[in-house]
């Protein structure tokens, strides 16, 4: 059984990656995640596991070398925040063209632009809408405690992996720096070339033997026809994984007749703001996709049945709410509140917000 | 006096007719053909084969490597 | 003087020099005359000599040799525009016991990608760059580049690079070899068989200190694009020994074996 330890939620990040056995990680300074690469450092997992740590010139060198990492079969993963990742999507898109698994972190601050070093949620589209060029889709996990954040990298690899395919972990500045228990998971050796062969094939760029074609990661093909096979490739990869992997926690939704709708630090927020609207009589429960993609579009539009209305509560201007709207197509009203640009809403905003909603305001 | 020759074979269906084999050639062996090859190019060819003398220079600069390149003492 | 015929001469026993079985039977789409196509061989023609095939990895770039991966048989990874030594970073750093190298033309390596070959370079990253260097953008058809001369036409600088207008051509070997990562730094040519020796001389020392481990290697080969030039293969050939080499003058600029690189290093550090 794992040891209990005190961690920033950053913190967890560095520390699952060496105990699940990550093999390379590659970033660049920013605020609010920069302790994941200090962590790192400090740790000097090369020392131990072997995991190679690298500061990179820019994010665009940290992604790119995921690129090479990836390519090579290794576990490698990056992290940054809003702007960074803004800078990286070049790259993501490569990444997804290519097929190639690996593990971003997102810990997102306010934007647009610079924008500001506190929490936001404004990078659900980025995350879940594509960001970069192309038809492309990341397994996005939306961790909403310190403990999942530890969970997630070990998950996002295995899905990844599993799928061959870019995962990425779409935290926030709350969770990133706040600090809670976490049971810590025995250390996994890192994968031997064989051992990853034997999870997801024969493709990985490790030098050409004789008894095989030459490997080559790459998202090109000039012949539109073979490109477009490709991308019926990737798209029935992307059904496989709405089908097969959707991931969601529910609070009181049983006899709830409004529903808030909220991942990663809103659904804390919302949690609380159920048990207040309870006290106050109204029938209030919560929804919270782990998956951001794949959304739980499924479960939202049963509770579409069962509620009289929803309420996506986010750090953001509205941009779960599309995905609320798409999976309730009409039934029922649905509406948004969020606090933005780094603030946080408190429960209190939130339930003053749900009722009003259900007074027929906004 | 031991004498060498030489004698150089062109893939000439790949060879694109850029020329540089005929310059980099000492002995003024080798000329674009006054013939096609499939693709439209004027394929390098030996015009002047006894004076080959195999030293590969042709196939050196060859940027499509389409020449293979023989010798023989006489 | 033909006791002897050709048929006689053209026989397995004979055979002196061809083609590597480390290229493919894929024809390049190189237009012809370019010297992509000697560098490739050059580079297939060291991996062979080396016994490297099954250790080696190679980047290729975006720009005319983006479809590297088609002629030389190893295997590849294909890099963003300018990003190929990230890539090489993180595969020789995870793989640290194969050969790894990227091939790149000026526009990836001297304008998009200034930032990742400096830094990569400046790391000291155990890798071999092979640098083609023809002074334009050939696949998107033959606009200006960073390294483009002063005065020379392009389809961006249709009057002539002048400096007011569009800066000045970038050395970037000569920064390349500032760096205290860099163990070797060279200048050559492949459009004479003379040239072409001494380029797969300093290709085969490029991946053998690989193995030395004494930091990245980064060999420039000054070369032709006819069709951006807009004259034959011949007279391009003539064209860059005239003005090319002028301004890209060949040979070493720095071989740390030579240049008692370890008392620089003890000393700045």
């Amino acid at each position: 059984m794992g040891e209990l330890k005190l961690m920033k939620g950053n913190e967890a990040i560095a520390e699952a990656a060496i105990h699940c056995g990550c093999d390379g990680y590659f970033g660049y300074p920013i605020t609010p995640q920069s302790e994941i690469m200090e962590t790192l450092m400090v740790e000097k997992p090369w020392e131990t596991t072997g995991m190679v740590v690298l500061q990179a010139e820019s994010e665009v060198a940290s992604i790119n070398m995921l690129y090479g990492g990836a390519a090579c079969g290794k576990k490698v993963m990056t992290s940054s925040s809003s702007p960074g990742i803004s800078l990286m999507l070049e790259g993501i898109s490569y990444l997804a063209g290519a097929e190639l698994p690996c593990l971003l972190v997102n810990v997102v601050r306010g934007g647009p632009g610079l924008g500001t070093i506190q929490p936001s949620q404004a990078d659900y589209y980025q995350t879940t809408k594509g960001g970069g060029h192309g038809d492309y889709q990341l397994i996005a996990l939306a961790p909403a405690s310190v403990q999942e954040m530890y969970d997630f990298v070990d998950l996002g690899f295995e899905l990844a992996f599993k799928y061959r395919n870019p995962a990425i972990i779409l935290s926030d500045g709350v969770i990133g720096q706040m600090m809670e228990k976490v049971i810590v998971s025995d250390v996994k050796p890192r994968w031997t070339d064989a051992e990853i062969q034997k999870i997801s094939g024969s493709w990985a760029t490790t030098g050409k033997t004789k008894d095989r074609a030459r490997h080559i990661a790459t998202s090109l093909d000039l012949e539109a026809e073979k490109q477009e096979i490709h991308n019926h490739k990737l798209q029935a990869k992307y059904r496989e994984i709405e089908n097969k992997e959707v991931r969601f926690e529910e609070f009181q939704t049983k006899d709830a007749e409004y529903l808030l709708v909220a991942y990663g630090s809103s659904a804390r927020i919302c949690q609380k703001a159920v048990e207040i609207c309870r006290s106050k009589g109204i029938k209030a429960g919560l929804l919270r996709p782990i998956t951001v993609w794949p959304y739980p579009t499924k479960r939202v539009a049963e509770l579409a049945h069962q509620v009289k209305g929803m309420l996506s509560v986010e750090m953001s201007a509205g941009q779960m709410v599309t995905d609320v709207r798409l999976a309730v197509s009409g039934k029922v009203p649905v509406s948004h509140f969020g606090r933005y640009g780094g603030v946080i809403p408190s429960p209190g905003e939130v339930v003053v917000a749900l009722e009003k909603f259900i007074n027929g305001g906004n | 006096m031991a004498k060498v020759r030489g004698a150089i074979e062109v893939d000439k269906e790949k060879c694109k007719g850029c020329g540089v084999c005929v310059t980099a050639c000492p002995t003024h062996v080798i000329q674009l053909a006054k013939q096609v090859n499939g693709k439209g190019y004027n394929y390098a060819h030996m015009e002047n084969p006894e004076a080959c003398i195999g030293c590969a220079n042709c196939a050196l600069v060859c940027p499509d490597s389409v020449i293979a390149v023989y010798k023989v003492k006489v | 003087m033909s006791e002897i015929q050709i048929q006689d001469i053209i026989k397995k026993e004979n055979f002196v020099y061809g083609k590597t079985k480390i290229l493919t039977d894929n024809v390049m789409h190189y237009c012809p005359g370019c010297s992509h196509g000697v560098t490739h061989k050059l580079v297939a023609e060291v991996i062979e000599e080396l016994d490297i095939q099954e250790k080696t990895i190679g980047v290729s770039p975006v720009g005319c040799s983006v479809l590297a991966y088609n002629y030389i048989d190893i295997d590849w990874q294909q890099a963003a525009h300018g990003r190929a030594p990230a890539l090489a970073t993180a595969t020789k750093r995870l793989m640290p016991d194969h050969y790894v190298f990227t091939y790149q033309g000026d526009g990836d390596l001297a304008s998009i990608g200034a930032a990742e070959i400096l830094h990569a370079c400046n790391r000291g990253e155990n890798i071999t760059v092979i640098f083609v260097n023809n002074a334009i953008y050939g696949m998107t058809g033959g606009q200006m580049a960073p390294t483009t001369l002063i005065g020379m036409p392009t389809a961006t600088s249709p009057y002539g690079r002048q400096a007011a207008l569009h800066g000045y051509p970038l050395k970037i070997t000569e920064l390349i070899a500032q760096l205290p990562g860099v163990a070797y730094v060279t200048r050559q040519s492949v459009h004479t068989p003379a040239a072409v020796r001494k380029a797969k001389k300093a290709i085969k020392k490029g991946f053998e200190n690989q193995a030395r481990k004494i930091g990245t290697s980064f060999i420039e080969i000054v070369s032709t694009c006819s069709s951006g030039w807009k004259i034959s293969p011949v007279e391009s050939n003539r064209w860059m020994e005239e003005h090319m080499f002028k301004f890209y003058p060949l040979g070493d600029l720095k071989d740390a074996e030579k240049d008692n690189e370890e008392d620089y290093r003890k000393f700045i550090e």
